[in-house]
């Protein structure tokens, strides 16, 4: 069960239990939807954007418990940050996600995010991880389109 | 009840339960997907590549006279397992998949026109769902869809009322995947072919887990895949009844499937060979041959009893479980247990589970029309073998009573 614990970190399950920012902001003007073909799961990310920067940001959907903790964290970790910030931050938590198990982590780069660093030893588990943050990333693209993590 | 084959010992017969997984033993639930191999299989296909392997149907040397003696032999074991009148009536294919699709391009585009409809029902493997589809959008037909109880239990009476004289073909699972749901096969012919409906099974499930008799069930088409039975992956068989195999044009082109050719005409072989275009899984065959041999040896009415007895003892476990809801109490039901643990998701169930050592399948099982029926985005899906015991159970049981404290 180590293993386990390793994976499920307790912010992990209590950000699944209670999920932060679960909603749609009111002044939201961008927005995404995120598709997980594999386990049918979608998300959807709503962001305020003013000036360059994530005023505010929300998400709804459902999902497994390590989707709908990436998408609570990731909130928390973008508002009020200006995206080229978030965009680094995308990049680091998936360079983080993908990485070799055996590598010792660099919590300085990703934060709170670094809970996520059990995900490495189970790849099928990566997409979960990264589907609200590709989710994101199409709605500051301004795509609106649905992502898909396959 | 009590199985009436030594479980112990037949587990010994396949290496990979040997190994362990995240560092427990293996406990292996995910049959339904795909059947771990028994030692006879492995070794069979090993002695073909080894001894006897050749080009089939082509060689006028004795190596090749063995090698396609062996490949006629496998459609023989396969025409003896489904209860076949003659091997011409076997088909071989990839899997299942391949079977409904050659249905579906060959009998479907002769048979289905503008108009015309589809019967399926609810419960469909996307397998028997979008080969008919693609048949449908192309011909501009209509797909219609038998609804099933909650209880997993097909709509008897709506089939009967779907049933229109604009049917053309029916599809049903003869075992579901998902709610393990065991259809009322033989009734449902006779109903289709009181207004001269032809209809395909898909025994994918079927086939592994109860003794068939496809004269019996009066089908007209059964697809079967050999990865499911115990035996390799890429090979799998339809059964079509001669009078109909023999009116359906040609499916893929290529060698073995012409009688002669030139470039102004081709006449094409009779069947099955008309099928079966292309150097065949020849190694396939044979190691499918092995595990229908084995299966043989086994009984299939065995293999029936063993998993409905582990069927009974895996529900009753699961029901004790607070928060499980199991998916499909049809009264006819084997070998699959789908089910749901409040406030956890199917995948995170998944994930405890392999932590533990157990492989089973969470998602929506290639059958997303389902899930919508049922109300949910994914389930778990434990599903038997026949090396499956009751202390895998045992362990399942708790690793589901672990996940359920862990995300209390």
């Amino acid at each position: 069960m180590s293993d386990l614990r390793e994976l499920y970190q307790t912010t992990i399950l209590d950000h699944n239990r209670q999920p932060r920012n679960f909603r749609v902001p009111a002044a939201a003007n961008r927005s995404a939807t995120g598709h997980n073909p594999l386990c049918g799961d979608r998300v959807s990310v709503h962001v305020e954007l003013e000036d360059g920067v994530v005023k505010d940001v929300g998400f709804q959907g459902n999902g497994c418990a390590i989707s709908t903790a990436s998408a609570s964290l990731m909130t928390q970790a973008v508002k009020g940050k200006p995206v080229a910030d978030v965009r680094r931050l995308f990049d680091a938590f998936h360079a983080l996600v993908t990485s070799d198990p055996r590598r010792e982590i660099d919590p300085d780069g990703v934060g709170k995010l670094a809970v996520f660093a059990g995900v490495r030893e189970y790849p099928v588990r990566v997409k979960c991880a990264t589907l609200a943050w590709h989710t994101l990333r199409a709605a500051l693209d301004g795509g609106g389109a649905t992502v898909k993590t396959e | 009840m009590k199985a009436t084959f030594d479980v112990a010992r037949l587990r010994e017969e396949f290496p990979v339960l040997r190994r362990s997984q995240r560092g427990k033993p293996l406990v292996y639930l995910d049959s339904a997907a795909t059947a771990q191999k028994p030692r006879a299989v492995i070794d069979a296909v090993s002695d073909f590549y080894a001894n006897h392997y050749a080009s089939i149907h082509r060689g006028v040397y004795e190596l090749s006279e063995t090698a396609t003696q062996m490949f006629e032999d496998a459609r023989e074991k396969l025409r003896t397992f489904l209860g076949a009148r003659e091997a011409r009536e076997i088909v071989f294919v990839k899997n299942a998949t391949e079977a409904i699709n050659l249905v579906a391009r060959t009998f479907g585009r002769q048979n289905v026109g503008p108009g015309d409809e589809v019967l399926l029902t609810a419960m469909e493997h996307h397998a028997d769902i979008v080969p008919w589809q693609m048949l449908c959008e192309e011909r501009g037909a209509r797909l219609r869809v038998t609804p099933i109880h909650d209880s997993g239990e097909l709509d008897l009476e709506a089939f009967e009322t779907l049933l229109s004289d604009r049917t053309r073909i029916v599809g049903v699972a003869h075992v579901s995947n998902v709610l393990g749901t065991i259809n009322p096969v033989r009734e449902l012919v006779a109903l289709a072919h009181e207004r001269g409906v032809p209809v395909l099974v898909d025994g994918a499930q079927a086939a592994p887990r109860i003794p068939l008799d496809v004269r019996a069930l009066g089908c007209d088409f059964y697809a079967v895949s050999g990865h499911k039975l115990y035996g390799p992956n890429g090979i799998g068989a339809l059964y079509a009844r001669a009078e109909l195999l023999e009116t359906m044009p040609p499916f893929l082109g290529g060698g073995s499937m012409i009688e002669s050719v030139s470039f102004e005409k081709t006449t094409y072989a009779g069947i099955p060979a008309r099928f079966e275009a292309g150097s065949p899984n020849s190694e396939g065959a044979v190691g499918l041959a092995a595990a229908l041999d084995w299966l043989f040896g086994l009984g299939m009415t065995n293999v029936a009893r063993h998993e409905a007895e582990l069927l009974a003892w895996a529900t009753e476990l699961l029901d004790a479980i607070p928060g499980v809801r199991i998916y499909g109490r049809a009264a006819a039901k084997t070998g699959v247990l789908s089910f749901t643990l409040d406030g956890v998701h199917p995948h995170d169930v998944g994930t405890v589970l392999d932590g533990e050592g157990i492989a089973i399948r969470a998602g929506h099982h290639c059958a997303q029309p389902l899930m919508e029926r049922y109300g949910v985005p994914a389930m778990a899906r434990v599903s038997l073998g026949v090396y499956n015991d009751h202390a895998d159970l045992e362990r399942l049981a708790h690793a589901v009573r672990k996940t359920a404290e862990m995300f209390r």
